[in-house]
C-alpha cells in the first residue's frame, strides 16, 4: 500500500466504515509510515477540535428573540392545513432546491 | 489508532409524535421542534454563510418554510434531516446573494486530489487546547473553516460537527454517497493542512511564539 492509497481510505478508516481486511492493511501501513501516522492523527484531532469547539453557539437572548419571531410568523401564516399523511411526491421545496 | 467516536444520537423517539401533532395544527408541538433544533440550524447557517445576520435570517426562514410545508414532509427521513435540507438551501441562497460574482454550488468539485495532499507533516504537540485560550481557538477555527469552498465546509459541518451519517448528509444535500465522502476527505485534509501552521510542534516549527 502506498501513502496515496492510504489517504484515499482515510475517511472510511477514521469513520470505522470498512471491512476488517482493508483496516488491517491500513494499520500495517501506519506501523511503518510515520508521515501517514501523523497525518491520520492530526486529521482526527482536526475533526475532534471542531466538533468540541462550540463554534457559533446561539446566545440565549438571541435564541429567545428568534424563537419568538418564528412562532409569531407561523401563527400569522394563513392557509396552513393539516395533512397527516401526505403521499404525493411533489413538494413545494423542490422548486427551491439548490444544487 | 482510534477512530472518531460518533456523537451520541439525540432521542428521536417522540420526534414523530411532535411532527404529527404539528401537522394536525398543534403550534406548541412545532415550537418544541424549534426549541430542539434551533441551535443546530443556527450553527449550520453560520458555518455556510459566515455571516451572523444571514444566519439569523436562515433560522427564521428555515423554520417558517418547514412549518408551511409540513404537509409535504413524507416522513421517509428524520424531521431533522429534512429541516437541515431546507436550512442548507436557504443558507446557500443567501451566500449567493452576497457573492453574486462567484458561483456557489454544492456540485462544485474543486480541483483534483492534489489540492488535499498533505504538504506539511508535523505532530501537534502540545495539544492545541493547551496552546490557546478558548477565544483564540475559536478565532483560529472560524478563520480556517471560512477559507474552505462552501461545498466542502457544508459537508464537513453536517458530518463532523453536527454528526449526521454519510447517508443523512447525502440525503440532506442531494448528493451521492461517493460525492459526500470525496468532499469530506478533502475538507478534512484541507482543514488539517491549514491548522498545521497554528498547531504544529514548536520545537522545529515557526508557529506562534
Amino acid at each position: 500500500m502506498t501513502c496515496s492509497d492510504f489517504l484515499k481510505e482515510l475517511t472510511d478508516y477514521l469513520d470505522d466504515s470498512m471491512d476488517a481486511q482493508t483496516r488491517a492493511e491500513l494499520e500495517d501501513h501506519l506501523q511503518w509510515c510515520h508521515n501517514c501516522y501523523v497525518v491520520c492523527n492530526t486529521t482526527k484531532m482536526t475533526i475532534e477540535i471542531y466538533r468540541d469547539s462550540h463554534l457559533y453557539e446561539l446566545p440565549d437572548d438571541l435564541r429567545g428573540r428568534l424563537r419568538s419571531a418564528i412562532m409569531t410568523k407561523c401563527q400569522c401564516k394563513e392557509g396552513h392545513e393539516a395533512v397527516p399523511d401526505q403521499t404525493s411526491t411533489s413538494s413545494s421545496l423542490d422548486s427551491s432546491k439548490i444544487k | 489508532m482510534g477512530t472518531i467516536q460518533p456523537k451520541v444520537a439525540e432521542p428521536v423517539g417522540d420526534e414523530l409524535t411532535l411532527v404529527h401533532a404539528a401537522k394536525a395544527g398543534d403550534i406548541s408541538a412545532f415550537e418544541e421542534l424549534v426549541r430542539r433544533y434551533d441551535r443546530n440550524v443556527f450553527r449550520i447557517a453560520q458555518h455556510i454563510t459566515q455571516n451572523r445576520e444571514d444566519a439569523e435570517d436562515v433560522v427564521q426562514d428555515a423554520f417558517l418554510k418547514a412549518y408551511q410545508n409540513l404537509a409535504n414532509f413524507q416522513e421517509q427521513s428524520k424531521f431533522y434531516t429534512w429541516l437541515v435540507r431546507i436550512a442548507v438551501n436557504e443558507a446557500l441562497m443567501r451566500l449567493r446573494r452576497r457573492r453574486p460574482e462567484r458561483m456557489v454550488s454544492l456540485d462544485e468539485d474543486i480541483k483534483t486530489e492534489e489540492d488535499s495532499m498533505p504538504r506539511e507533516v508535523a505532530d501537534w504537540a502540545p495539544n492545541p487546547e493547551q496552546l490557546y485560550t478558548q477565544g483564540e481557538l475559536k478565532e483560529i477555527l472560524g478563520k480556517t473553516i471560512q477559507g474552505l469552498p462552501p461545498s466542502f465546509r457544508t459537508v464537513f459541518v453536517l458530518r463532523d460537527v453536527e454528526g449526521l451519517s454519510t447517508e443523512e448528509t447525502a440525503d440532506a444535500l442531494d448528493l451521492s454517497i461517493p460525492a459526500v465522502k470525496s468532499r469530506l476527505l478533502r475538507a478534512r485534509l484541507q482543514l488539517r493542512e491549514r491548522l498545521n501552521k497554528y498547531f504544529k510542534n514548536r520545537t522545529g516549527g515557526d508557529g506562534k511564539q
